[in-house]
C-alpha cells in the first residue's frame, strides 16, 4: 500500500498499462519530455521510451485522429486533451468519427482507445479551463465515460479503460490532483460500469461524481450531526451507467438526491434522476433533488467560482431544506 | 518525390495486363456509378450520393499500385475507392439500397462505405476529418513495421480546413508512410475552388509548409497516376515520410444528387468531357495494339456485373430490425445501463 496523489495514480495507471501490453502508446501535447502540465505523466518517457510516450504539436483534431487511426490498424493508444474544453476543437473526430465509426461499419472497425482530460472547475482558471464536460460526451451514443475520485480509482478505472475495446472518454478532475489516498500495490484493475457505495446510510441517497464525491461526503458528516443520514454513491463511470446500484440505494433510502459540477441543463444527474422516477417513483417518499452549478459559464474570481460550484456546505443545505419541504 | 514533370519523361514500364486491369476498374466504377445514379431516380437508392464520375483515374490508379495492405482513407465521395480496393460490387450496390446484404448492414449507406478486409479503411463524410486519421493508422505502421502505408484521398475542399493542416504537420514531423492525394476537380462543392483559396494549387500550394513537394498531376491520365502511385507508395514505405499530391480532375456531375452543376461555365465542362479518362486510355490502348474485341470484352464483363449486382441487390431482404441496436460497442449490442 502506498499514498499516492490523484496525479501520480495517473502515471502509475499508465505505466502498468504500458508495462503489460506492447500495443499501448501514449501521446498529447506536453505530456513526454516535460511530463504535462499536471505533472501527471511524469516519467513516462523515459521509462517506455520517445517511441511510446510521445510529444503532438497544439493540434486536437491530429491527437484524437490519430488515435483513431492507430486504434484501427493494432495499437491500443491513450491520448491526452491537456484541458476538457479543448474537446471542443475536435468535436467533429470525438463525436462523429470515434463514436460511430462501429455502428456505422456495422462492427468493422473497433476502437480501443483512451482519450484522458483534465476536466473541471476549481482551479480559477475561468470559464475556457475549467468546464466540466462529461455531459457533452455522455449524450452522444458510441463514446463510454469515466471520471474517477480517487486516486485508487484512477489507477483501476484508467486500466479498465485501456483494456476495453470501446473508445473511452477518460475525465481527471484536476482539482482532484493533488489529493492524496491509499492505493495498494500490484496490478489493479476495476470494471467499467460499477459505482460504490462510499457512504452507507438510511435516509437519503446522494449520488456524486468525480469532485463532488469528496464534497458530498463532507455533505455527509455535516447532515450526520443534525440527525440525518446520508447514503453517497460514486458513480465513477457515466456509460455504463449502474442504475442498479442507484435504484437498490433508493430502494432503501426512499430519497434522492445528485450533485453535479455541471452546469443546470441536461446533466447527467437529470438522467440518472429520470430513471428513478420512471423505475421507482413508489419508492420515493419526496421530490428528488438535483443540486448543479447555475447555468453560467464559470467565473474566475475564486470567490465567484466557490459560488458557483456546489460545495459541502451548499449539499448538505439543500438536502436539509428538501427534507423539510 | 519525383516531380510531375520528371514523371512523365520517365514512366515506369506498366504491363499489357496491368493495364486491362486498369481499364477494367475504371469501367468498373463508371458503370457501377452510372447504375446507382439511374436507381436514385428510381428512388431505390435514398439521402444523396455523391458520384465521381470523370475522376475514376485517380482512384484505379492508385488502388492498382497499392499493396493488399495497405489502407484506403477516403471520402463520402467514396462508392469508386472502395470498390477499387476490392469491395464486393453487390455488397456496395446494396448497401446504397439500404439492403441486409449491404456492406455495413445498411447503417453506413453512400457516404459510408467500408470494407476493413480488403483495406478499405472507410469513407468519411466530415471533410477532412480522415486525413489525421490515416495519418494514425500510419503511424501504427510505423511503430509495428508492417510497411503498410495509408492513403488518404480528399477533395479540393479540404484544404482550406484545420485538419488537413493538423495532419499533414504530424505526417511530416513524425515522418509517418502517408500519402495525401487531393482530387482537385475545381469545385470545392458549388462554388470554385479557386476563389475561395489563397493559392492556385489549394493542395500543392501549401506542401512546402510541411517541408514537402508539392506534385501536380494529370488526374485524368491513369498511367500518369499510376506512376506517381508508384513512387509515392515506395518513398513511404521506405521510411522517407509522407507524400501530397495534387491530382487535377473533373466531376462530370454536381457535387451531389441534388446538384445539377449548372455554375459551371458549358465550355469548361466540354472540355474537361473530351478529356474523359476512360475513352482516352482506350484510344491509347487501341493505338498500342490492344485488340477493340478485348476492350469491348473488358467492357462487356463490367456493365454484366454491375447488372449482376444492381439484380442482387434489389433482390435482398431489408435490413431485420434487430439490429437496430446492434454494434455501438465491441460486445456487438448498444446496452448504456444496467
Amino acid at each position: 500500500m502506498a499514498e499516492l496523489t490523484y496525479r501520480q495514480a495517473v502515471a502509475r495507471g499508465i505505466a502498468q498499462e504500458m508495462e503489460r501490453d506492447p500495443r499501448v502508446f501514449f501521446i498529447g501535447e506536453d505530456v513526454a519530455a516535460a511530463g504535462g502540465v499536471f505533472k501527471t505523466t511524469e516519467g513516462l518517457q523515459e521509462r517506455f521510451g520517445p517511441e511510446r510516450v510521445r510529444d503532438t504539436p497544439i493540434s486536437e483534431e491530429a491527437i484524437t485522429g490519430a488515435v483513431m487511426g492507430a486504434a484501427m490498424n493494432g495499437l491500443r493508444p491513450i491520448a491526452e486533451i491537456m484541458f476538457s474544453d479543448f474537446f471542443a476543437t475536435c468535436w467533429d473526430i470525438v463525436a462523429n468519427q470515434i463514436a460511430k465509426a462501429r455502428y456505422m461499419t456495422d462492427g468493422q472497425i473497433t476502437l480501443p482507445l483512451v482519450i484522458r482530460s483534465a476536466n473541471g472547475g476549481g482551479a480559477r482558471f475561468g470559464a475556457q479551463h475549467s468546464q466540466a464536460m462529461e455531459n457533452w460526451a455522455m449524450a452522444i451514443p458510441g463514446l463510454k465515460v469515466v471520471a474517477p475520485s480517487n486516486p485508487r480509482d484512477v489507477v483501476g478505472l484508467l486500466a479498465a479503460s485501456v483494456r476495453d475495446d470501446d473508445p473511452v472518454i477518460f475525465l481527471e478532475q484536476k482539482s482532484l490532483y493533488a489529493s492524496k489516498g491509499d492505493v495498494p500495490d500490484g496490478e489493479i484493475v476495476d470494471e467499467l460500469g460499477k459505482a460504490t457505495v462510499v457512504r452507507e446510510g438510511a435516509d437519503i441517497t446522494v449520488v456524486a461524481l468525480a469532485a463532488m464525491v469528496p464534497r458530498a461526503l463532507q455533505a455527509a458528516e455535516m447532515l450526520a450531526g443534525r440527525g440525518v443520514d446520508v447514503e453517497v454513491i460514486d458513480l465513477r463511470s457515466l456509460v455504463p451507467l449502474d442504475m442498479t446500484t442507484v435504484l437498490h440505494s433508493v430502494a432503501k433510502t426512499s430519497r434522492l438526491a445528485t450533485v453535479e459540477e455541471n452546469p443546470r441543463l441536461c446533466g447527467w444527474g437529470a438522467e440518472v434522476t429520470s430513471i428513478v422516477t420512471e423505475e421507482a417513483f413508489y419508492d420515493l417518499d419526496g421530490p428528488t433533488l438535483r443540486i448543479t452549478t447555475p447555468h453560467i459559464p464559470l467565473p474566475s474570481a475564486d470567490t465567484l467560482e466557490d459560488l458557483a460550484m456546489p460545495s459541502a456546505e451548499l449539499i448538505a443545505a439543500r438536502v436539509l431544506q428538501a427534507g423539510n419541504a | 518525390m519525383t516531380s510531375a514533370a520528371e514523371a512523365s519523361t520517365s514512366p515506369i514500364a506498366i504491363s499489357i495486363e496491368k493495364k486491362l486491369e486498369m481499364y477494367r476498374m475504371m469501367l468498373d466504377a463508371r458503370l457501377f456509378e452510372e447504375k446507382a445514379h439511374k436507381l436514385f431516380f428510381e428512388g431505390l437508392v435514398k439521402g444523396t450520393s455523391h458520384l465521381a464520375l470523370g475522376q475514376e483515374a485517380v482512384a484505379a490508379g492508385f488502388a492498382a499500385a497499392m499493396r493488399e495492405d495497405d489502407l484506403t482513407f477516403c471520402t463520402y465521395r467514396g462508392h469508386t475507392h472502395t470498390l477499387l480496393r476490392g469491395a464486393p460490387m453487390d455488397r456496395l450496390m446494396a448497401e446504397l439500397l439500404g439492403r441486409s446484404t449491404g456492406i455495413c448492414g445498411g447503417k453506413g449507406g453512400s457516404m459510408h462505405l467500408t470494407d476493413v478486409t480488403v483495406g478499405a479503411m472507410g469513407s468519411y463524410a466530415i471533410v477532412g476529418a480522415h486525413l489525421p486519421i490515416a495519418a494514425g493508422a500510419a503511424w501504427a505502421a510505423q511503430a509495428r513495421g508492417t510497411d503498410q502505408v495509408a492513403v488518404a484521398f480528399f477533395g479540393d475542399g479540404a484544404t482550406n480546413i484545420g485538419a488537413f493542416h493538423e495532419a499533414l504537420n504530424l505526417a511530416a514531423v513524425w515522418n509517418l508512410p502517408v500519402v495525401f492525394v487531393c482530387e482537385n476537380n475545381l469545385y470545392m462543392e458549388y462554388t470554385p475552388i479557386g476563389a475561395v483559396t489563397a493559392v492556385p494549387h489549394p493542395a500543392a500550394d501549401r506542401a512546402a509548409a510541411y517541408g514537402l513537394e508539392g506534385v501536380i498531376l494529370d488526374g485524368n491520365d491513369i498511367e500518369a497516376v499510376y506512376t506517381i502511385a508508384m513512387r509515392a507508395l515506395e518513398h513511404a514505405r521506405s521510411g522517407n515520410g509522407p507524400v501530397l499530391i495534387e491530382a487535377k480532375t473533373y466531376r462530370h456531375g454536381g457535387h451531389s444528387r441534388a446538384d445539377p452543376g449548372k455554375y459551371r461555365p458549358d465550355e469548361e465542362v466540354e472540355a474537361w468531357l473530351q478529356r474523359d479518362p476512360i475513352p482516352a486510355f482506350r484510344s491509347r490502348l487501341e493505338a498500342s495494339g490492344v485488340a477493340t474485341a478485348t476492350l469491348d470484352q473488358i467492357e462487356a464483363a463490367s456493365d454484366a456485373a454491375v447488372e449482376a449486382a444492381t439484380e442482387a441487390a434489389r433482390n435482398a431482404p431489408y435490413p431485420d430490425p434487430t439490429t437496430l441496436e446492434t454494434e455501438v460497442w465491441a460486445d456487438g449490442g448498444s446496452a448504456w445501463r444496467n
